[in-house]
């Protein structure tokens, strides 16, 4: 379904969630794109990053003024990065699930009615696949989740795409591609996973040791670049090569952890909530138990791009800058041990 | 392993005795430190008495470790010394790899040298036959019988492919999804490359080229009961044979004589079970009775036979979706399994001898 944008017409992007760092860079970065001639940020709150050349219209995704915005700037290409992954900064769940769901809802009613709209592009997750011990060790795009979400944000994006295949069904003229992106990871995004791996002493769920894939936040960036720019209709998983387990990236980051048991995960992701310090849910805690490993062979050779940081290399430069100060340090224990060897043998001549 | 030991005491003595220097240059600081208050001044010198007394001690622990430590290593294994200590720091920086299903050959390593190794030699005497029957390079799928209340017949296959293999290959076993789900067991499970028992997971490894254990009977197997011994369960639905047709791999056949009498099964405390959502809870002679004692396995006398593989290149790959053709061949592998375990049992000779 190829709806190829006719060469040298220069196009207009509409990108949503452009006031959290993902959707503010993406539109600066097209912004600065030649073959675009336009780049306009929606979302319900002003931005707090720079948009660089892209224009900012704050309407609510949830009311249909979106669809007069894209009637108005004759939008061709709608780039949908605002399904959020945290209740806290709306102010709750309800209104999280609101602008997740009926949001995508009006933004896909405004690009069915568009006779000018020829290109989508959604950032998605990998939470999608769920994670529990039933899951084969490594999703490929084809599979769906064993268990499916069965709340927060994972449970958001299985609906959000549920909604975007019966709109690809409906219109079969605009090219649809769904990213599918493992945890951003690197030295400035903000996101649940980054915050856990930012508190002092972190839980881990007792017994378990779940696999984690991360892509860097550039890469993630450049995923979502190439997707809006070219043509790559279909479902792309997106993680960098390689993964850690729970307890090496503990190691890495230099952070104590305290193994709790995972009586329920739900009560895991409220006893995170209760420490006030990570916006995290139920099924985030699943994903630190079990972990989940997708396969990116689509995303290497159809969308042609393989992530410049591996998992290992993305989480190394995230910890570089935002853990510099953890008690077990990788300085802390290379000190220890030349210490201890110093020990030892300096006894041998004595 | 006692070098170990000792050099692990001293690792955990040395830096309780850096927190401690820590401890006592903060309450120099402390000290200097224009004070404000009566009884705020009493507590601050407590602990800073109390910070300088552990310090001292633990300064004192330390050095006496170290003394001990090195006196009991003696000065002519001190490169072993380093080789403990680089490791060790490589495992608590996290600088080691970890394939897509988990599996850390590192943890790997450690738990078959001082583990399984002792068990497979000295306890079960577990005797090889047939290692040229396994494929010296690339994809192939181990078959095997499955009793014992406790894996313990795939960890012995596992070492029996490591150490008689001349690869030394490690033999990838797939587990019921129960494995996964309890906490340790799943975590140790992935670690030793282990991975749950599905189409996906069982073709991505065989594509790979790797060796893959499975035990078809499940649980039924693993949870019968003592007078059932070395008689096969039903063979699941066949999935083993599906994964290796469609990857083109051989079948290896693996007949395990010895696991049954490891924890003898007299009787299945079946509502404790259900209770508990485990398949089954083994009342076995010494278990639970002895309590912990009840955990150690019979010192029961082991063959492992890797039979004759089974070509599956041969067939046309639209076979693996072809019930009838997956059934036959199962029941084939499952009858030469049978058959060897009928041959074998009178060769054993005394079950403890």
């Amino acid at each position: 379904m190829g709806a190829a944008v006719e060469p040298g017409m220069r196009r207009t992007v509409l990108v949503t969630g452009v006031s959290r760092y993902v959707g503010a860079r993406l539109a600066a970065m097209l912004s600065a794109d030649p073959a675009i001639e336009r780049v306009v940020g929606v979302d319900v709150v002003a931005p707090t990053h720079d948009l660089g050349g892209a224009g900012f219209v704050r309407t609510d995704v949830r009311d249909p003024a979106i669809a007069a915005v894209m009637e108005r700037e004759r939008t061709d290409t709608v780039v949908h990065a605002g399904v959020l992954a945290t209740p806290r900064s709306v102010g709750g769940r309800v209104s999280m699930k609101e602008i997740n769901i009926i949001g995508t809802m009006q933004l896909l009613a405004a690009c069915q009615r568009s006779d000018v709209v020829r290109r989508l592009v959604v950032k998605s997750t990998t939470a999608v696949y769920g994670s529990s011990p039933r899951d084969p060790a490594v999703f490929t795009e084809d599979m769906t989740a064993r268990s499916a979400p069965r709340s927060g944000y994972a449970k958001d994006a299985v609906e959000v795409e549920a909604y975007v295949r019966g709109f690809a069904r409906r219109r079969p003229d605009i090219a649809v591609t769904t990213l599918r992106f493992a945890n951003f990871m690197g030295p400035r995004v903000t996101t649940p996973m980054t915050a856990y791996f930012e508190l002092p002493v972190a839980p881990t769920p007792l017994g378990f040791d779940g696999r984690l894939q991360f892509i860097h936040e550039d890469d993630g960036l450049e995923v979502m670049r190439l997707a809006t720019v070219g043509d790559h209709p279909g479902t792309f998983n997106a993680a960098g090569d390689g993964l850690l387990t729970l307890s090496q990236a503990l190691r890495i980051a230099g952070r104590p952890s305290v193994p709790l048991p995972t009586v329920s995960s739900t009560l895991v992701g409220q006893l995170f909530r209760r420490f006030g310090l990570v916006d995290f849910s139920g099924e985030q805690a699943r994903f630190l138990a079990h972990g989940r490993v997708v396969d990116c062979t689509r995303l290497h050779h159809e969308l042609g791009y393989r992530p410049k940081h591996s998992t290992p290399e993305a989480f190394a430069e995230f910890v570089r800058e935002r853990c510099v100060d953890a008690p077990l340090r990788r300085e802390r224990i290379v000190a220890a041990e030349a210490a201890i060897r110093d020990r030892l043998h300096g006894g041998r001549d004595a | 392993m006692r070098d170990d030991d000792g050099v692990w005491a001293a690792a955990v003595s040395e830096v309780a005795a850096e927190v401690d220097r820590a401890e006592v240059d903060r309450a120099d600081v402390a000290l200097d430190a224009p004070l404000d208050g009566g009884p705020r001044l009493a507590t601050r010198s407590w602990s800073d008495l109390l910070g300088a007394a552990l310090g001292a001690v633990g300064q004192a622990a330390g050095d006496v470790l170290i003394d001990v430590v090195r006196d009991a290593i003696g000065p002519d294994s001190m490169d072993r010394v380093d080789d403990v200590l680089a490791f060790a720091r490589q495992r608590l920086t996290g600088d080691y790899v970890v394939d897509e299903f988990g599996f850390d050959q590192q943890f790997a390593d450690i738990i078959a040298a001082n583990v399984l190794r002792p068990l497979y030699t000295s306890w079960f005497r577990v005797d090889v036959r047939g290692v040229e029957n396994l494929p010296v390079a690339g994809g192939g799928l181990v078959v095997a019988n499955h009793s014992g209340t406790f894996p313990l017949d795939a960890l012995m296959t596992q070492q029996a492919v490591l150490h008689e293999h001349p690869g030394g290959r490690q033999l990838r076993l797939l587990g019921a999804d129960l494995v996964f789900a309890v906490p340790i067991v799943a975590e140790i499970a992935r670690a030793s490359g282990a991975t749950l028992a599905c189409a996906e997971d069982s073709a991505r490894l065989l594509e790979q080229g790797e060796l893959v254990g499975v035990f078809p009977e499940g649980f039924k197997g693993s949870g019968k009961l003592y007078k059932d011994r070395y008689k096969l369960q039903r063979f699941g639905r066949g999935g083993f044979v599906s994964a290796a047709v469609r990857t083109h791999v051989p079948l290896v056949p693996c007949s395990i004589v010895g696991a049954e009498e490891t924890y003898p099964m007299l009787a299945n405390a079946g509502t404790l079970a259900r209770l508990l959502g485990l398949p089954y809870v083994p009342l076995t002679p010494t278990f639970p009775w002895l309590g912990p004692l009840g955990l150690v396995p019979l010192p029961s006398k082991w063959i492992i036979q890797f039979g004759e593989p089974i070509p599956t290149d041969g067939f046309d790959v639209a076979l693996a979706d072809d019930p009838a053709f997956v059934f036959d061949l199962t029941d084939q592998v499952r009858e030469t399994i049978q058959q060897t375990l009928n041959r074998l049992l009178p060769e054993r000779g005394p079950t403890f001898g």
